[in-house]
C-alpha cells in the first residue's frame, strides 16, 4: 500500500508555517525528511484496526501525527500576514481515517491563541487546497476559535459552539458508523457538528494570524475527553441492533433453522450420540444413516489419534472407492501416516514395540480440541506437544552431525538414519533413562546435575550424551523464557523417540517413505506435476533431517493439531460420497459472517469495528 | 355466598352475552367454591388452578375479587394450620390479583391485606416470605396505596431491613417497596435510621440487575434533598470502592438508560447537598453530560423529563455548572424540542403516540422551563442564548397563561430567571408584553406561583424597565399592596420590594398612590414586622419615597407625625446596624426637605439620638448621622443659621471637630465639609 500523501506538500506554499520536531526549534522551512511512519504505541485509543482486513491487503494506518513525528505546529506570519483568509495555512495528518475503526478521536491544545487566534481544527479529504482553513472549502470540515462556529465545506460558518483559545483541549471524533462528528472542548461534548461526511478525511488543523501554536494528541497521551465512555455505548448499540435483527420467524420457522445448523454440524463430525439425542429432543431427522455416521468417526477418531494406516485401511474396506479417485487425497493420506511414523504413533510403527503404552494416547482427547477438529483456531493442545516435541530433543543427537555434515538429500539421508539408529538402538532403555534425568537437570540448571549426568554417561555413548548436552544448553540459548513451563510438562511425560524409539519401526518407516516416493512419481506421471503434493512431500522428509525432528523448523507437521486438516478433508470426501454438504452449513455461516465483516471494512462501513464473529462463539 | 345474578345483572337483553358472562362467573365461581372444601389437599389444588386461572386475565381477576376469593385467600394465608405450600400459593394468588387493576388494588387494600402480608414475614419459610414481600412489592407500589401504611407498625422496618440478607428475591422486593414508600424527610429519616444505608450499599455490587437497580432507585429517593443521607453516602464504602466511585461506573453509557439516570440522580443529590463539590470531576465530566444526554431527542419522553428536572436541579446555583451545561450538546436548542409534543405527525399517523405524547407533553414544557431557569439564573450570555432559542419568548408567554399549574410556575420561574437581565428587560421582555400575562398570573394565584411571579415583577419594575409604565397602568400598585398583608413571609418582602422598586425615582403622583394605597397602618405595620427583611425593605421604600426636595415635603406634610414616631421607634429598638443605617438615611432624606426639615429641628429626642450616633463605634451609622446633620447645616438655605447655631449649642461643632481628626478618611472628609458650613 502506497503511503498517503506526505502532508508537507501542502504546507510549503507560501507561508511561513513551520512544524516544530518535538517541541525544539523549529527546522528551517517544511522538512520531509522522514517520512517512515511509527505509529506503534499510538493505537490504543481507536476502535479496532487491521483485524478484519484481508490477507492481500496491508494493514490500514490510523492517523496518527500530523507529518512525522511533529505533534506540535506553529504558524509563523510575516510582516502584514494573517489578515485576511489567504494568509491561512493547514496541516493534515499523515493517514485518512479508515472507517473500519469505527470511532475515531483525536485531541488538540491550543498552546498559544496567538494575534488572533484564528484557528481551525477539523477534517478535510485528500486534494483539499491546505492553504486555507479547515472547513472553507469542498470535503472540508473545520470548527474555529475566533467565532465557535462550524464550517461545512463553505466560507460562511454556522454557530456551533463556544469560542476557544489559549489553554483550551478542542477534540474532534469522528463516528463513522453513523458518518457524523462531534467536537469537546476540555471534555465536554459540544454536540454534532457535521452528518454525512465522507469517507478517507484526514484530521486537519488550520492556523491562520501569527504565533498561532497548537499541540495535537492522537492517543500518545491520554484524552481529555472520556472517549472510552462513547464508544462503550456504540459498542453495545451495535451489539443491540445484532441481537435484536428482525428474523422473519414463521410458525417456528427461525428455530427450526438453528436446530438444522447444529443437527447438521453435530453429524459432520460424526458425534452420532449427541446428535442422535439432539435430533430426538427437537423432533428432527438426521439426513444420514446412524451406521455411517459411526463410520466416519471411526475413522475420524483413526486420523486424530494419529493412526493413519488403520484409517486409510478402514477407509477403503468401508468406502472402497473413494480412495481410488481421489489419489490426490490418499497421498495426502499417506503423507501423513509417513509423519505419523515418525511421530510413532502410526499404528504400523506402534505394533513393531519399543514405544511406551503411554505415548499412543499421544493425541490425548481433550474434550475442546474434538469439540470442532477442523477449525478450532488456537489449541489448547499446542502448547503442550510442542513442549514434549522439544523436550525429547536430546534423543537423536546421533542425527546433529548428519545435519552439520549438511547432508539433505532424502535418498541419502535416509539410508544414512537408517544405519545411525543401527547404532544406537541398542541403547534404548538407558537412553530413556538418561532422559528423563536430563529432563530434571535441565529444569533445575544447577552446576550440582552435571556430576550426576556422567554418572548417566558412564552407561549410554560417550558421543550421544554429549551431544546431547549440547543440545539441551543450546536449546536453553534459543528459548530461555519458554523452557521453564514447558520442561515442567515435559518432566511427567516421558520423551519421544524416532517412531517410538523401536529398530524395525524405524526400518519400516524408512520403507514407507519410499514407497511414498514411488508414489508421488507415479502421481506425476498420471495427473501431471502437483507443487502442493510435492511440497508436502518435502516437508515430510525433511523431518529426518533434523536430529530432534520435533523442535526442528518442520518440527509442526508432528503437531497433533496438524492432523486436524487432513481428517477434514477426509471426512469431506466421503460425505460428499453421499451428496452431503463437505461444509457444515453452521461453519458456513460463520466463514460467510466473517466475509462479510471484511467487505464491510472495506467498503467504509464503520459499525463492522464493533462485531466480531468470534463475540458470538461461547 | 353471593349470589351470581345479583352480581352480575345483564346489562343488555342480548342472550348470548348474558350467557358468556354467566359462563365467566360460573367458572369463576367454581374456582371460589373449592376453596371452601375440607380437604386441604384439595383447597391446595383449588389454590393452585385459581393461580393458573388469574395469570394475565384481570376480568378473570375481579370476578374472583367481586366473588369474595380475597377474605378466604387471606384466612387461609393467615392459618397457622395451612400448610406452607398452600399459605405460600394463597399469597402468590393475592399477588397475581394486585397485578391487575387499580380497583383490585383497592379491593385487596380494604381486606386489611397489608397487615396479613407483614405477619407472614415472620414465617421462618423464605419461599412464603418471597411471595408475601412479592405481593406487598406490587401493593405499595399502586398510586392507590397510602404509603404511610408501611411505616404504622415501627418493628416492620426492622424486619424487613433483617430479610434484605435472606436471598435476591427478598432484597429486589425489599428495596422496590422502599424506593416507592419513601416520600419525604420524614419517611428517609426513618429508613435512615433504621440503617437502610448500611444495609443496602453492598447490594449495589450484587450480581443480579434487578436487585443493584432497585438498591440505587432506594438510594436516590433516601438521598433527595437530604443532606443527611447524602453526607453519608459519600464516606460509605463496598468493597473496598466509595460510593461515588460506584454511582460513577453505573452512569456508564453502556449501561441501561435507567440505570444511568438513576445514579446520576443519586451523585446529583450528593452534590446538592454539599457532600461533592461541584468542581469534582465526577460532577463535572460524569454526572452532568449523562444528563444532558438524557434531555437527547433519542431518549424517552419519561427519560427526557427527568434527566432536565434532574440537571436543573444539579446546575440551580452554580454559576461554572450552567456554563458548562449551556454548551454540553447544544442543550439549549436541544430543550426547544419539548416544546414540540404532541407533534403534527404524531396527531394524523398514531392515535396512541398522540395520547402518549399528550400525556407528557406538560411534563416535558414544564421540565424544560425549570432547565432554563436554572441555565440562565446567573450568566448573561447565557440568558440571551437562551432568548434567541426559536420562540422562547412566545413559548413563556403562552406557558404563563397555561392550565397546568406545573407548567405556569415553571414558566414563571424561568421568567424570573431571565429577568435578572438589564438587556433582555429592555428588549425581548418589552418586545413581548410579556408583563400583561404575569399581571394576569398574579391573579388568584397559588402561593408557590406568586411567590415567583411578584419576585419577576420586583424585577420588571425596576426603574430602566421599560414594562414599569404599563404594569402600574394595571394596576399594580393594589396588587403589591395586598401582598404585603400576606401571611406568607415571601409574598410580604416580595410585594414590599416591589413597592420600593417602584418608589424609585418615582414621580410624585406614584409616590402618593402607594402611601394611600398601602394606608399608614399598613406601613406601620410593616415596620414591626418580625422578619428583618421585610424591615429593611419598607425602611428602603421610605427612603425611596422621601427623595427630591417637593416630595419630601409633601409627603411630611401629610405623615410627617406617623414617619418621625416609626423612625424614633426604630432607633429605640434592638435592630441590627442595616436597619439603624437604613433609617439614619431615612433621616437625612427628611433633613434634606424645606419645611421637612423642621420636623428634625423641633425634635429634640430625634437630635439627641442623631448626636448619639455621630459618636457611635460603627463608622456606617456615623456617617448616615453626619449626613443629617450636614444636610441641616448647609448654608444657603433658609434658616440655616438657626439650625447651626442650635447644633453648636448641643455639641455637635466640637463632635465634628474630633471626626475631622478620624483616620476614617470618609468620616474626616465628611466632618470637615460640615465644619466649614459653620466657617462661611
Amino acid at each position: 500500500m502506497g503511503h498517503p500523501q506526505p502532508l508537507w506538500a501542502a504546507v510549503q506554499a507560501p507561508h511561513q508555517c513551520i512544524v516544530q520536531r518535538d517541541n525544539h526549534l523549529p527546522a528551517a522551512g517544511c522538512t520531509v525528511a522522514d517520512t517512515s511512519q511509527d505509529g506503534t504505541a499510538l493505537h490504543h485509543r481507536t476502535a479496532s484496526r487491521e483485524r478484519y482486513l484481508g490477507d492481500d491487503e496491508e494493514p490500514t494506518q490510523l492517523p496518527t501525527s500530523l507529518g512525522v513525528h511533529h505533534t506540535c505546529i506553529t504558524s509563523l506570519a510575516r510582516g502584514s500576514h494573517g489578515k485576511t483568509p489567504k494568509d491561512a495555512a493547514s496541516v493534515r495528518a499523515t493517514h485518512p481515517i479508515p472507517a473500519a475503526c469505527g470511532i475515531y478521536y483525536f485531541e488538540v491544545k491550543i498552546v498559544s491563541k496567538g494575534r488572533d487566534g484564528y484557528m481551525g481544527i477539523g477534517l478535510s479529504a485528500q486534494g483539499v487546497n491546505m492553504n486555507r482553513l479547515p472547513g472553507w472549502d469542498k470535503h472540508s470540515y473545520g470548527y474555529h476559535g475566533d467565532d465557535g462556529h462550524s464550517f461545512c465545506s463553505s466560507g460562511t460558518g454556522q454557530p456551533y459552539g463556544p469560542t476557544f483559545t489559549t489553554g483550551d483541549v478542542i477534540g474532534c471524533c469522528v463516528n463513522l458508523i453513523n458518518n457524523t462528528c462531534f467536537y469537546t472542548k476540555n471534555g465536554h461534548s459540544l454536540g454534532i457538528a457535521f452528518t454525512d461526511l465522507p469517507p478517507n478525511l484526514y484530521p486537519t488543523v488550520g492556523l491562520q494570524t501569527p504565533g498561532e501554536v497548537v499541540d495535537a494528541n492522537f492517543g500518545q497521551h491520554p484524552f481529555v475527553f472520556d472517549i472510552e465512555d462513547y464508544m462503550r455505548e456504540w459498542r453495545t448499540k451495535i451489539q443491540a441492533q445484532i441481537d435484536r435483527f428482525p428474523i422473519g420467524d414463521r410458525e417456528g420457522e427461525w428455530q427450526t433453522m438453528i436446530q438444522k445448523m447444529v443437527s447438521s454440524y453435530l453429524v459432520h463430525h460424526g458425534y452420532c450420540a449427541t446428535a442422535e439425542a439432539f435430533a430426538r429432543s427437537t423432533d428432527q431427522t438426521v439426513l444420514e444413516e446412524l451406521a455411517s455416521i459411526k463410520n466416519r468417526q471411526r475413522i475420524q477418531k483413526l486420523v486424530l489419534a494419529g493412526r493413519m494406516g488403520e484409517a486409510i485401511e478402514t477407509t477403503q474396506q468401508l468406502y472402497p472407492s473413494l480412495l481410488e479417485r481421489n489419489p490426490n487425497l490418499l497421498f495426502a493420506l499417506k503423507v501423513r501416516q509417513f509423519i505419523e511414523m515418525v511421530n510413532g504413533t502410526d499404528s504400523e510403527v506402534r505394533c513393531l514395540g519399543g514405544h511406551s503404552p503411554k505415548s499412543q494416547d499421544s493425541y490425548p482427547v481433550s474434550p475442546r480440541s474434538f469439540s470442532s477438529p477442523s477449525m478450532s483456531p488456537s489449541h489448547g493442545m499446542n502448547i503442550h506437544n510442542l513442549a514434549t516435541g522439544k523436550g525429547s530433543s536430546t534423543h537423536f543427537s546421533g542425527f546433529e552431525s548428519s545435519c552439520s555434515n549438511g547432508v539433505i538429500s532424502n535418498k541419502g539421508h535416509q539410508s544414512y538414519c537408517h544405519s545411525k539408529h543401527t547404532a544406537t538402538s541398542l541403547n534404548v532403555p538407558e537412553l530413556n533413562n538418561i532422559n528423563v534425568s536430563r529432563s530434571q537437570q535441565v529444569n533445575s540448571y544447577s552446576s550440582n546435575d552435571v556430576d550426576m549426568e556422567t554418572d548417566h554417561y558412564s552407561n549410554g555413548v560417550a558421543e550421544t550424551s554429549s551431544n546431547g548436552f549440547l543440545n539441551g544448553s543450546s536449546k536453553h540459548d534459543h528459548e530461555m523464557e519458554e523452557c521453564d513451563t514447558e520442561m515442567e510438562v515435559d518432566s511427567s511425560q516421558l520423551r519421544r523417540q524416532l517412531c517410538g524409539g523401536s529398530q524395525a519401526a524405524i526400518e519400516r518407516m524408512i520403507h514407507f517413505g519410499r514407497e511414498l516416493q514411488a508414489m508421488s512419481e507415479q502421481l506425476r506421471r498420471e495427473c501431471g506435476k502437483n507443487t502442493a503434493n510435492k511440497k508436502m512431500l518435502k516437508d515430510a522428509f525433511s523431518l529426518l533431517a533434523y536430529s530432534d525432528p520435533w523442535s526442528s523448523p518442520v518440527g509442526n507437521q508432528l503437531d497433533p493439531i496438524q492432523r486436524e486438516p487432513v481428517c477434514s478433508v477426509l471426512n469431506s470426501a466421503i460425505l460428499e460420497t453421499h451428496n452431503l454438504p463437505k461444509q457444515p452449513p453452521l461453519a458456513l455461516a460463520m466463514g460467510q459472517a466473517s466475509q462479510c465483516l471484511g467487505l464491510m471494512a472495506r467498503s467504509g462501513i464503520g459499525s463492522c469495528a464493533f462485531a466480531t464473529v468470534e463475540d458470538y462463539l461461547h | 355466598h353471593p349470589c351470581i345474578l345479583e352480581c352480575f345483572p345483564s346489562p343488555t337483553s342480548d342472550l348470548l352475552k348474558e350467557n358468556k358472562s354467566l359462563e365467566v362467573t360460573a367458572s369463576s365461581r367454581h374456582y371460589v367454591d373449592r376453596l371452601f372444601d375440607l380437604d386441604p389437599q384439595k383447597v391446595l389444588q383449588g389454590v393452585i388452578d385459581m393461580k393458573n386461572a388469574v395469570i394475565g386475565n384481570n376480568k378473570q381477576k375481579a370476578n374472583l375479587i367481586v366473588l369474595g376469593a380475597v377474605p378466604r385467600l387471606l384466612y387461609l394465608l393467615q392459618q397457622e394450620s395451612s400448610s406452607t405450600e398452600l399459605r405460600t400459593e394463597c399469597a402468590v394468588v393475592l399477588g397475581s390479583l394486585a397485578m391487575g387493576t387499580e380497583n383490585n388494588v383497592k379491593s385487596l387494600l380494604d381486606c386489611h391485606i397489608i397487615p396479613a402480608l407483614l405477619q407472614g414475614l415472620l414465617s421462618p419459610d423464605l419461599k412464603f416470605i418471597e411471595a408475601c414481600l412479592r405481593c406487598l412489592r406490587t401493593i405499595f407500589i399502586s398510586p392507590v396505596t397510602p404509603e404511610d401504611l408501611l411505616y404504622t407498625d415501627a418493628t416492620v422496618i426492622s424486619h424487613l431491613m433483617a430479610l434484605l440478607s435472606r436471598s435476591r428475591y427478598t432484597q429486589e422486593y425489599i428495596c422496590q417497596i422502599f424506593s416507592h414508600c419513601c416520600k419525604g424527610p420524614d419517611h428517609q429519616t426513618i429508613l435512615f435510621n433504621h440503617g437502610a444505608v448500611q444495609n443496602i450499599a453492598h447490594l449495589l455490587v450484587s450480581t443480579s440487575y434487578k436487585v443493584r437497580m432497585q438498591a440505587l432507585k432506594c438510594f436516590s429517593v433516601l438521598a433527595f434533598e437530604n443532606p443527611q443521607v447524602s453526607m453519608t453516602l459519600v464516606n460509605v464504602s463496598v468493597d473496598g470502592e466509595l460510593l461515588p466511585q460506584i454511582f460513577v461506573k453505573m452512569l456508564q453509557r453502556d449501561k441501561p438508560i435507567e440505570m444511568q439516570l438513576t445514579s446520576a440522580k443519586c451523585l446529583t443529590s450528593m452534590c446538592r447537598a454539599g457532600a461533592i463539590r461541584t468542581d469534582d470531576s465526577c460532577i463535572v465530566l460524569k454526572t452532568l453530560p449523562c444528563l444532558v444526554r438524557m434531555c437527547s431527542k433519542e431518549r424517552l419522553l419519561e427519560e427526557r423529563v427527568e434527566g432536565a428536572e434532574t440537571l436543573a436541579y444539579l446546575i440551580e446555583t452554580d454559576v461554572e455548572l450552567q456554563r458548562i451545561a449551556s454548551i454540553t450538546d447544544h442543550l439549549i436548542v436541544m430543550l426547544a424540542d419539548y416544546f414540540k409534543y404532541p407533534s403534527s405527525v404524531s396527531a394524523i399517523t398514531d392515535i396512541k403516540r398522540l395520547d402518549h405524547d399528550l400525556k407528557h407533553a406538560h411534563e416535558l414544557r414544564q421540565a424544560a422551563f425549570k432547565l432554563y431557569a436554572s441555565l440562565g439564573a446567573n450568566d448573561e450570555d447565557i440568558r440571551k442564548k437562551i432568548i434567541e432559542t426559536e420562540n422562547m419568548m412566545d413559548r413563556i408567554v403562552n406557558g404563563l397563561s397555561e392550565s397546568s399549574i406545573k407548567v405556569r410556575l415553571a414558566a414563571v420561574r424561568c421568567l424570573h430567571s431571565l429577568s435578572r437581565s438589564v438587556q433582555q428587560l429592555r428588549t425581548s421582555f418589552q418586545d413581548h408584553a410579556v408583563w400583561k400575562p404575569l399581571m394576569k398570573v398574579l391573579q388568584n394565584a397559588p402561593n408557590e406561583i406568586l411567590i415567583v411571579a411578584s419576585s419577576t415583577l420586583c424585577n420588571l419594575l425596576l426603574e430602566f424597565s421599560p414594562s414599569k409604565e404599563p404594569i402600574l397602568e394595571s394596576g399594580a400598585i393594589e396588587l403589591l399592596c395586598s401582598l404585603t398583608q400576606s401571611e406568607n413571609l415571601a409574598l410580604r418582602v416580595n410585594g414590599i420590594w416591589a413597592l420600593m422598586n417602584m418608589a424609585f425615582q418615582a414621580e410624585q403622583k406614584i409616590k402618593s398612590d402607594i402611601l394611600r394605597g398601602l394606608s399608614t397602618e399598613q406601613l406601620f405595620q410593616l415596620l414591626s414586622d418580625s422578619d428583618v427583611n421585610v424591615l429593611m425593605k419598607t425602611l428602603g421604600l421610605l427612603r425611596n419615597l422621601l427623595s427630591t426636595r417637593p416630595h419630601i415635603d409633601h409627603i411630611m406634610s401629610t405623615h410627617g407625625k406617623q414617619i418621625m414616631q416609626a423612625v424614633t421607634l426604630i432607633l429605640e429598638g434592638e435592630h441590627n446596624i442595616e436597619v439603624k443605617e437604613q433609617t439614619l438615611c431615612i433621616l437625612a432624606n427628611i433633613a434634606d426637605g424645606t419645611t421637612a426639615k423642621e420636623l428634625i429641628m423641633t425634635n429634640d429626642d430625634i437630635l439627641q439620638k442623631i448626636k448619639y450616633y455621630m459618636s457611635h463605634s460603627n463608622a456606617k451609622l456615623q456617617l448616615a448621622a453626619m449626613f443629617c446633620i450636614s444636610n441641616l447645616i448647609w448654608n444657603g438655605e433658609e434658616g440655616s443659621q438657626e439650625r447651626q447655631d442650635k447644633l453648636r449649642d448641643m455639641g455637635i461643632v466640637d463632635i465634628l471637630h474630633k471626626l475631622s481628626q478620624s483616620s476614617d478618611p470618609n468620616l474626616c472628609d465628611k466632618a470637615k465639609t460640615a465644619l466649614q458650613q459653620y466657617l462661611a
